[in-house]
């Protein structure tokens, strides 16, 4: 069972797409799950033969429990979800562990270490507060509490549980999270210029939001200023390879949700209109997949035409920071010594002072502001 | 249930070892006229005359020697030794001799025999007669080791002592022959080999014998002023050790605490420490502990005996380490 979204700690199995002996591709889709966020679509990481399905629809099962067994290609058996095990017996393998903290191993009492796998708990994510720093019982029973407060409840529809999750994570982000806070405004009058006669050329079908230009020019300042495009581990930041935004999509009844759009900087912007398109349809519709829940890098939330001027965004843990954009609005603008009226957009950043500091921030704004005035190279 | 000092309770014990069974006999230092180097036997001369209560010469090899002739012989001799560090001397006897005899001869020899001795520190009798070994011994199988702490045991361990068909060392700690508490007249022989949990508890198992017992309890009160509940658990016989009891206190409080008067580099102690890490790991929620002595000779001033010894307040300092409590 994968972790779908931050501080997923279980999730319920719906429906199988595949069977025992079916074949499977490296990405395809082999089991409905649901999760707090909704129904979502669990990608196989592997190509092979399901060897054996080990666990029933309608079942919950802690995250990192294995859910089928697959025969890779060559002979090797690997339980889906965790890592490969070697010839020639098919095995299950233990649930991934995360890394242990920096170079040394994690410091918790052996209590407190079997307490945490009987509990489903990754002690990873548990502050030890014994002498030293030492992880002992009572902080995993903490954390099991707090889960068990955080987790579904009777009662609490797919609404009420979406709330608890979003709670749940931007609680943790502020509690864990520096945050620091930098705004730019940004004129927009030469992208909505190219914007618009763009779209004259375009069928109704392929025109452009500026939103898209918005994340394009996210992704490609990204490059010039990559520490902002990681995600958190332990005591660092791991830089990732890809620029995968996560989109913050409103759902109709409340909350959000933020799936990625992958590899944001090498797509060229119809495929990305495209591709934000199918990601709020689904969204809204049901049918996001696994990695576009657990793989954003950085998150880019916009309050669109009905909101207001800027948003100080929470960063959604474990990535490194959030990128807010208001509404696009009219105002005096000063040219060359005279006044004149622009469309301008505030563009802000929350970042992890962990990992970047306001400089390095405002590199990035900066980059952002002038990426958007050569609309055209988007 | 009447009160008796732990010296009166050791003589009871003997007197009725001595009453009930005419080949027990008491020799030693100075266990006669003197009346014996802590006046354990004092009277028991003129109860029971010179035939079995005998002074010997001081050559304890001699005497524990001839008490494991006469163990073979079918007697059942009680041996005193004045102090444990005089107990090295024996120490030929007592390990070549009377731990191995039963095995050697295929079980066709029996040595029942027992031998008392004092130990331990906090009297200002300094590096000659201070230590505790009785951790060297509990390493040698073939003997019994019991460590009464209080002058119940100090009688009923003592007659079980006697009763035992093998070689049994019982040690007293010389800090407690003045120290009273009750005990059972009709009481009989104790169960060597079994340990008590003296003060229930969940915070700590508290795991100590003999002269650190009182100490132990001492702490256990103060920490519970505190709200920490410790576990105190008396070994009373060290070797068989009753580590069932211990493990499952353990199991209980997910913490232990080794209270030892032996030094620490292969103390006792460490004995008990191994045993908890192999059987009880993963119930551990921290690091084993252990108080024990300095690793010095005992000195001879007081303030640097104390500081030596193991005492309430490193005990009470010690658990409020393991538990991350400041102060």
């Amino acid at each position: 069972m994968p972790i779908l979204t931050a501080d997923m700690s279980a999730g319920t199995l719906v429906a199988w797409h595949k069977q025992a002996g079916d074949a499977v591709k490296r990405g395809e889709s082999v089991a409905l799950v649901e999760t707090d966020k909704g129904l979502i679509d669990v990608e196989i990481f592997v190509a092979g033969v399901i060897e054996k399905l080990l666990v029933e629809p309608g079942t919950t099962v802690p995250t990192g429990t294995p859910l089928a067994i697959v025969r890779e290609a060559g002979g090797i058996a690997a339980a889906a979800g965790v890592a490969a095990a070697p010839p020639p017996a098919p095995r299950v393998a233990p649930p991934p562990v995360r890394p242990a903290v920096g170079s040394g191993r994690l410091k918790i009492s052996p209590l407190a270490r079997k307490l945490a796998a009987d509990l489903g708990i990754d002690p990873g994510s548990v502050r030890g507060t014994g002498p030293g720093g030492v992880i002992r019982r009572e902080d995993i029973e903490a954390a099991a509490a707090a889960r068990s407060a955080g987790a579904p409840r009777t009662g609490l529809d797919r609404q009420g549980r979406l709330r608890q999750a979003i709670g749940a994570a931007m609680a943790r982000s502020k509690r864990e999270i520096p945050h620091y806070y930098l705004s730019h405004t940004i004129d927009m009058h030469r992208a909505t210029a190219w914007l618009a006669d763009e779209n004259l050329q375009r069928p109704v079908t392929d025109r452009l939001l500026y939103g898209v230009l918005l994340i394009k020019a996210v992704a490609l300042s990204l490059r010039e200023v990559p520490e902002l495009n990681a995600v958190w581990r332990g005591p660092e930041a791991l830089p990732s390879e890809g620029v995968h935004i996560g989109v913050a999509i409103s759902l109709r009844g409340g909350g959000l949700v933020a799936p990625a759009l992958h590899d944001a900087d090498r797509r060229s912007v119809t495929d990305l209109m495209r591709g934000l398109r199918d990601l709020v349809k689904r969204a809204r519709g049901g049918g996001l997949k696994s990695s576009e829940l657990s793989e954003p890098t950085i998150t880019v939330t916009s309050l669109g035409e009905q909101g207001v001027e800027s948003v100080l965004g929470v960063i959604f843990p474990p990535q490194v920071a959030i990128v807010g954009f208001g509404k696009l609005v009219e105002r005096p603008w000063s040219v060359e010594g005279r006044i004149v009226s622009r469309p301008v957009i505030t563009a802000t950043l929350s970042a992890d002072h962990r990992v970047s500091d306001g400089h390095r921030g405002s590199v990035f704004l900066d980059a952002l502001d002038r990426r958007l005035q050569e609309p055209a190279a988007l | 249930m009447p009160k008796m000092t732990y010296r009166d309770a050791v003589r009871a014990g003997l007197r009725e070892a001595l009453s009930r069974d005419p080949r027990v006999f008491l020799m030693g230092e100075d266990v006669g006229r003197y009346g014996g180097a802590f006046k354990v036997s004092y009277g028991l001369l003129d109860e029971f005359g010179p035939e079995r209560i005998r002074d010997t010469p001081l050559s304890e090899s001699t005497f524990v020697g001839a008490g494991i002739g006469a163990a073979l012989g079918g007697m059942r001799p009680i041996v005193e030794i004045m102090t444990v560090n005089f107990s090295l001397l024996a120490l030929d006897q007592i390990v070549n001799n009377a731990a191995t005899l039963r095995h050697m001869s295929g079980g066709q020899l029996s040595v029942p025999l027992v031998v008392r001795m004092a130990t331990g520190g906090g009297r200002q009798l300094a590096a000659q007669h201070s230590h505790s070994l009785e951790g060297w011994f509990a390493h040698v199988p073939g003997i019994k080791i019991v460590v009464p702490a209080v002058p119940a045991d100090a009688k009923s361990l003592l007659l079980a002592a006697v009763a035992d068909p093998d070689p049994v060392l019982v040690f007293e700690h010389a800090a407690l022959y003045g120290v009273e508490g009750e005990v059972e007249d009709e009481a009989g022989p104790g169960e060597i080999g079994r340990a008590l949990v003296r003060r229930p508890g969940d915070a700590v198992s508290l795991v100590t014998y003999g002269g650190s017992l009182a100490k132990v309890l001492q702490a256990a009160d103060e920490l519970a002023t505190e709200g920490i509940e410790a576990e105190v658990i008396d070994l009373r016989t060290l070797r068989p050790l009753d580590i069932e009891t211990v493990l499952s206190s353990v199991r209980k409080t997910h913490r232990a605490l080794i209270v030892d008067e032996g030094w620490r580099t292969l103390s006792f102690a460490a004995e008990v420490s191994a045993l908890i890490m192999e059987s009880a790991f993963y119930d551990l929620d921290g690091p084993v502990a252990r108080v024990c002595s300095a690793e010095v000779p005992t000195p001879y001033a007081r303030h640097m005996e104390e500081a030596a010894l193991p005492q309430a307040a490193t005990v009470v300092r010690t658990v409020k380490d393991m538990l991350g409590h400041d102060g």
